[in-house]
This record gives C-alpha cells, structure tokens and sequence, in this order.
C-alpha cells in the first residue's frame, strides 16, 4: 500500500523510470477502492476494465519507447458533472441518471492526451449545488477520517477519493467554494483556477459566471501538474481566456522572495472555530518565518458575498437548469397531459429540493419588479467586491485565511436550514465572485481529528505565485497525515 | 416574507410543481434566504456599474462558417422517445 502514500511526482519518477507500471499503480487504487470504498462512498462509476485497459497500453508505449503523456499512468478521478465520452455522467441527479454523453469535456480530452487513467467518476450534491455532498440523490459520501462526518461539498467525492488513495489526483468543480471546502474537510489540496483559466466546455453548467474545474491532489506539486495538463484557452468556451496552458509545476520549488501575505481583518470574528483560527495562525507564523511580511488588509464588503452569490448563482442556475425538460435527454414524467406539463412533472420527478429552492430563487431574483432589486443590485455590489480584491492586491501578494468556520461537521448536522449550511461558505465564496485563483492547502488537525486547510487567493492568473507560496507552506509543515495508508487513520 | 401565491408563481416560472406541504416549507426556506439577502439594502451602488463575470470578454464570435457536428445518432441517444430521426414530444399546439 505505499506506493498510494507517495507524492505525485514520486509516482510520475517511478513510472517513468519503469519501477512501477501503470497497471500495477491502477490496480493498487482499484485495491484501495475495494477495501474502503463501501464506507467511503466516493464514487458513482468505477471504470475498471476500461482503466486497466488504458494503462496496459501506456505500459506498452513506454516499454517501446514511444512518448507518453505528462500525467502518463496516473489514475484520476472526475467529478460526476464533468462529461465523459461513453461513460454515465449523473450530476448525482436523477434527472440524469441515465445520461451518458456524447462527447468529452475538454478537461476530459487533456487528460486523456496526458495519457492519465480515468478510473472512476465521483458523487457530488446534486448539480454542484451544496456543500456537503449530501444533497447527492445517487449516494452518501462519508469523510474518509471519520463516518459520522461530511466530506464536504460539493466535490466531495472528489476529495474523498484523493485523501483515500483512490486515484493521486481527481478534478472537481467550484462556484462557491466546492474544491476548497471538501479539500481542507478531507485533508488534501484543492485549488479553483481564475475563472476562465480552465475550459468549462463539457461541464454541466451550474452558474456560467462562476463555474471553474481544478484539481485535488495529496500534494501542491500533484495539483500543479493537473492544472498545467488541464489549463488554456478552448474556443469552445467562449469565456476561455487567451492564455496558453499554465507551467506552474515547474516553478513551484521556487520560494518567493520579499512574499507578502495579506490577513484580513474581517475573517477573525464570531462564529470561526477556535481550532481553525489557531491553525491559521500558526500558518501565518510559518510564513513570518519564512521572511514574509504579513500585512493586515480589510476587504469592507466581505460581509456582503454571500448574499451576492446566492442571487447571481441562483439566477444563472435558473436559466441553465431550464433545459432539463424532459425532451432530449434526462429524465422524463411517465404521466403528463400536455407539452408544458410534462415539463414540470419531469423536473419535479427528476430534481432534488436544492436544486429546486436555487431555480426558484433565481426566477424570483430575475422577475419582472424584482431584477434591480436583486440580480441587478447583486452585480454591482459584485463590482465592489472585485475592487476590493484588486485593492488588496496592489499590498500584498496572496491572502491566507480560513477555508471554512469549522472543520467537517457531522452529516445531518446543517440539512435542516439551507440559509445556515450557505453562510459557511463566508471565506470561499467572494473569490467565485471576484474570479481570483485560491487554494486550500492541509494546515493541521483538530482535537478530534479532523482536517483543517489554510485558503490563500492570489490576483488573477497568478497561479504560478499561489502555488509556489503554497509549496513554501507545505515545505515547512510538512506532509500532510492521510487516513488509510500510513496508518494514522481514525475513527 | 414569501407567500403561498409567490412560491406557486415562482414555481409556474421554474416549471416545478410544488405538493400543499412543499408550498409551506420552500415558502419559509426560500423567505429566510430573501430577508437575509436584504443586507444588500446597506449598499450604496450609485456608481457602480454591474459585473455579469470575472473574464474581460465580451461577444466572442467565431467565423460563420459550418462545423462537424454531432452525429444525428449520437444526439438521438439519450433521447426519452425517438423515432430514430427526431424527438417525439407530446402536441405542441392545440388546434383551436
């Protein structure tokens, strides 16, 4: 079981050096998945023969000395909202429950061209809309550090596989927080890209305008690797940026210089975690140590984001959520008696109570009377949040803060009131809003064993310097513990 | 405060269809988020002008020219009831 304790690189090394084939290291995961699987519950489709097959055919090139891809041999997870060719892709929603697409997302074609091994698609809340992975209607995911807890949300099974060993790398989706919560509630690294960085072709889309895929790994140097093999421009996306993909693995053993770390004064308040604020302390002292200069910054409309986001989020996911009708694809109503109510009987049959509350709430925002009271108020005050990012920025060059109030809360414990579950979200979401790059990174453990990750956010496009301030971090801390493999799980 | 007319209005607009007990329960779930949502009302945005998304783009076009697209089976595959050419779906118009 070792290998699944190594580092990305340390893999990449061994595989390369043909000390490890890919068929060994992807039946290593398949193992892996065997025994913890069924209490974990990370995943919604296991690819085994087409993956085995896949990495027997790595082995093959490489053994004849053709060329292999960047990522060659690696297994990978994909949230199950990311299309794949040929295979389910359920958004965890019975709406989709059946669907298998008929083309790839281009996230999908990268990997597949940096020959990584698609092992298995992963459980999400249903449609990406959640934080916990519970609002999943295909199946529970536990936190791979304790059962009775959330892997977090929604890419929860993303995360949980990577911090089982299921696969090194996954990728996930985030619009409000969904790679960087369930990485710091499962104890690994999850970044979300500068919205437009990554191709959201092949994504069903929750919210176009904050929407991004990124990359979970057990390691900063694992996630630089799959963003620089997923990254550029995709014409078609047409909110791709021109920029070619990013080559952030190989600056990321370069400390920065003359660093400056920006803390903002509103994210220590009521409600934060003695133990997560503790930790995030320590964090900050690390990097004094490391010659950085700490500078405390305010961001006055922080207090406002979370009410941005449920509006801008909940209308767009109004609009984008109107094509599950029961027509082309997806679940359609047995009984109906005309076009229009068939519409509703198979979305009523076919989507969960979230994914409800959000259409509704958007159609509310975006009604005639109410679309400058709400949608269009919530763009501008949008606007102010972005200005006081680009403020922030011109004084330091990242921000470290908490991830999230508290560590992984016990399953259950926040379904009963949507409002309470979405005002965690307060240190995640402004950067969806503002579309700046952030990372959650492995900053310790709590009394009871839980993980708890330090966020930093960078400007825009500046990925290059969040990782390799991540990686100074990482370097100094140490790796992080990971439940399965080295023999520090809990229960 | 949302009433029970809002929640079936909005639902009309979602095309969702809502039982009596659902109507209470989005009626109170869906107020609790619109009243927290009213700290907005703080924000003075005389001058702002709206940001619809991060990305420094606008209109992004591509030459009008025809593609490869998918395959007509392809786009059938998924398709709820199909007569192999298009998607069948209940009568559109009613005749008068």
């Amino acid at each position: 079981m070792s290998i699944l304790a190594a580092t990305t690189s340390e893999l990449l090394g061994q595989l390369s050096n043909r000390s490890l084939s890919a068929v060994e290291l992807t039946q290593a995961c398949l193992a892996a998945i065997e025994k913890h699987e069924p209490q974990v519950g990370a995943l919604l489709t296991i690819n085994r023969d087409n993956a085995l097959a896949q990495a027997a055919g790595i082995d093959r090139r490489r053994q004849a000395g053709e060329p292999v891809g960047a990522l060659a041999g690696l297994p990978i997870v994909l949230k199950d909202n990311i299309c794949t060719q040929g295979l389910k892709t359920t958004c965890a929603s019975r709406m989709l429950e059946n669907f298998v697409p008929p083309y790839d997302a281009h996230v999908t074609s990268r990997l597949q061209q940096a020959d990584a091994v698609l092992i298995g698609k992963a459980n999400l809340d249903e449609f990406a809309m959640g934080s916990s992975t519970e609002n999943s209607a295909l199946g529970k995911t536990t936190n791979p550090w304790n059962v009775a807890h959330a892997a977090g949300g929604s890419s929860g099974g993303s995360a949980a596989a990577v911090a089982s060993g299921f696969a090194p790398l996954s990728l996930g989706s985030d619009t409000g927080g969904s790679i960087r919560q369930p990485a710091s509630f499962c104890g690994v690294v999850g970044l979300k890209p500068t919205y437009g960085r990554v191709s959201r072709f092949g994504l069903v889309a929750y919210a176009s305008s904050l929407d991004q895929i990124g990359p979970f790994a057990n390691d900063v140097t694992g996630a630089a690797l799959l963003l620089d093999a997923i990254s550029g421009h995709d014409g078609r996306d047409s909110t791709s940026v021109h920029a070619p993909a990013t080559q952030t693995a190989a600056t990321v053993e370069q400390p920065l210089a003359g660093l400056r770390v920006g803390v903002v004064r509103e994210h220590f308040a009521e409600g934060l975690d003695a133990e997560v604020e503790a930790a995030v302390k320590r964090a900050v002292d690390v990097y004094r140590s490391l010659g950085a200069t700490i500078v405390e910054i305010s961001l006055p409309h922080s207090k406002y984001a979370i009410a941005v986001y449920y509006l801008i989020a909940c209308s767009e996911a109004s609009s984008n959520l109107a094509r599950y009708d029961g027509v082309h694809y997806g679940h359609r109503a047995a009984e109906f008696t005309n076009m229009v109510d068939m519409y509703k009987a198979s979305r009523s049959e076919g989507f969960g109570d979230e994914v409800k509350r959000r259409i509704m709430l958007g159609a509310y925002a975006l009604s005639a009377g109410y679309y400058d009271a709400y949608y269009l108020k919530a763009l501008k005050v949008r606007r102010l949040i972005r200005n006081d990012f680009d403020a922030a920025f011109q004084q330091v060059d990242v921000i470290a803060s908490p991830v999230n109030p508290t560590p992984a809360f016990k399953l259950g414990e926040m379904t009963a009131d949507p409002l309470k579950m979405y005002l965690a979200d307060i240190y995640t979401i402004s950067a969806n809003l503002a579309g700046i790059p952030g990372i959650s990174i492995p900053a310790g453990m709590n009394s009871a064993r839980l993980p708890i990750g330090l966020q930093l956010l960078a400007a825009p496009f500046e990925e290059d310097k969040l990782l390799r301030a991540a990686r100074m971090f990482e370097r100094e801390h140490g790796p992080a513990p990971r439940p399965f493999v080295d023999g520090s799980s809990s229960r | 405060m949302l009433t029970t007319n809002d929640v079936l209005k909005v639902a009309e607009l979602g095309r969702l269809k809502v039982t009596d007990a659902e109507v209470q329960k989005f009626a109170e779930q869906l107020g609790g988020v619109l009243d927290y949502v009213r700290v907005l009302d703080e924000v003075d945005v005389s001058h702002v002008a709206p940001m619809a998304h991060a990305a420094d783009v606008a209109n992004v076009f591509r030459e009008d020219v025809p593609v490869t697209s998918l395959p007509r089976a392809a786009a059938l595959a998924n398709a709820p009831k199909t007569d192999g050419q298009f998607f069948l779906v209940p009568q559109i118009l009613e005749h008068a």
